[in-house]
């Protein structure tokens, strides 16, 4: 299988990038490591009639401190996320989501930026993201712009950047020795997740952040059972109750890999697991 | 048309391209190097796999002009042919019976490879975590596994 036709651009800095996604707008598509865009434009999902590949742009790659937060170049791929020494002392929970996309080769080439910015609500990097409070840096024609990870998921594959922005990278508020645990459930190794949770939490137990991987069209914080886990014990017993609350307001899809009904059930029971994990208990 | 200039086992190559060529065409219709396969062209068998700038990735999801200026190595440069040797994973696969059709191999070995480097003395676990990218569906992997651990000099396989 293999693509249309297309033109092929490669700038080497964000401002040329954005020239020629004004230049061509909608018939322009972004590539950032290209390992989602490359199988839809194999099988012909979609046809752009000019593909801009960011990864001439060396600004984009990298993870650096920044005071109270990381930052995270979208080019960064999630094979180096998951080996960053920075990442693990401070977001460890992304070093473990990380180390869950896809395969090795997948995650030799695929990017953190790219992932986020393609918002499939089974990619395993939203719900980290909006656990960790993950807030978008996105560089259009005006300038920059930040964006809470609360607003940037808007639906099934659609984020805050808009038609003539980039994402240029991710800034993740420290969470210095927390510990974390990402509890994917596949049906096949390498596959996405029927249902995935992303949890993180400060001792054992005085704070948690949990986030939910493909129980609705974006990637959910499941609050009331983040709020129930403060001050719990990292016990089966001490976290049943909150991880009970997990599916609350969820409305995950159903599909071949399982009904909506079973995505809430195993929200609930992978909740318990990866807080346990999380604890080190 | 795109040029590209790249190293391809060893070797520097130059090259007009349409840009929707992948990497994988590149490597065979162009270059002739049949020894990279194509097995299920949707990013998810491996058998394509080859280094690029010396890390594994699925040749049929990188395009040929992803690859301008860089260096790609396929299972035809792994060993020193002039030699005559094998590739000590190459070398493993043959010892351990790591195959039975043969097709997935090529990826299998050059995915092994990328695994012993980031990882020289890995676990059976690790071994089968580390190549959960490749599929292959003669062996159930038992021989595969076997291989890998075989070229890692943890010898409990070698009698396979």
């Amino acid at each position: 299988m293999i693509p249309v036709q297309f033109d092929y651009l490669a700038p080497t800095s964000v401002e040329e990038a954005l020239a020629a996604l004004g230049e061509h707008g909608d018939d322009a598509k972004i590539m950032a490591g290209g390992q989602s865009l490359l199988p839809v434009l194999r099988m012909r999902l979609n046809a752009p009639e000019v593909v801009i590949d960011l990864g001439g742009i060396s600004s984009l790659r990298g993870i650096r401190d920044d005071g109270d937060a990381l930052v995270i170049g979208a080019m960064t791929t999630h094979h180096d996320v998951r080996d960053d020494s920075l990442v693990k002392e401070h977001a460890l929970l992304l070093s473990k989501a990380a180390a869950e996309v896809a395969d090795s080769q997948i995650r030799h080439r695929g990017t953190f930026g790219g992932a986020l910015a393609h918002a499939d609500p089974a990619g395993d990097l939203g719900a980290p993201a909006l656990a960790l409070g993950a807030q978008f840096v996105i560089a259009g024609p005006g300038g920059t712009r930040t964006v809470e990870a609360a607003d940037f998921f808007v639906d099934l594959f659609e984020t805050a950047i808009g038609d003539d922005e980039i994402l240029v990278e991710v800034r993740i508020p420290k969470h210095t020795g927390w510990g974390a645990h990402y509890e994917k459930f596949v049906r096949v190794a390498h596959q996405w997740p029927i249902v995935a949770i992303a949890a993180t939490v400060k001792g054992s137990i005085d704070e948690a952040r949990v986030g939910l991987t493909n129980m609705g069209s974006t990637p959910l914080r499941a609050t009331a059972t983040e709020q129930a886990l403060a001050g719990a014990s990292a016990t089966e017993d001490g976290v049943r109750e909150a991880a009970q609350l997990a599916a609350e307001g969820t409305n995950p899809p159903s599909d071949l890999n399982g009904a909506a009904d079973y995505r809430q059930h195993l929200a609930r029971v992978l909740t318990g697991r990866a807080v346990l994990k999380a604890a080190g208990a | 048309m795109t040029k590209i200039e790249l190293t391809v086992d060893g070797a520097a190559v130059s090259d007009d391209v349409e840009p929707r060529m992948l990497l994988v065409q590149y490597l065979r219709e162009k270059l002739g190097k049949t020894g990279t396969v194509i097995g299920c062209d949707t990013s998810n068998c491996g058998a394509c796999t080859v280094h690029l700038d010396g890390t594994s990735v699925k040749s049929c999801n990188v395009l040929a002009v992803q690859a301008n200026g860089r260096t790609v190595t396929t299972i035809e440069g792994l060993a020193d042919a002039a030699e005559g040797e094998l590739h000590p994973v190459q070398e493993a696969f043959r010892e351990c019976h790591g195959l039975q059709c043969g097709f997935c191999t090529p990826g299998m070995i050059m995915q092994a490879v990328d695994l012993l480097a980031e990882n020289p003395h890995p676990s059976e676990e690790e071994v089968r975590l580390g190549m959960e990218g490749n599929l292959c569906r003669c062996t159930g992997y038992h021989n595969i596994v076997k291989s890998v651990l075989h070229a890692a000099g943890q010898n409990e396989g070698a009698t396979a």
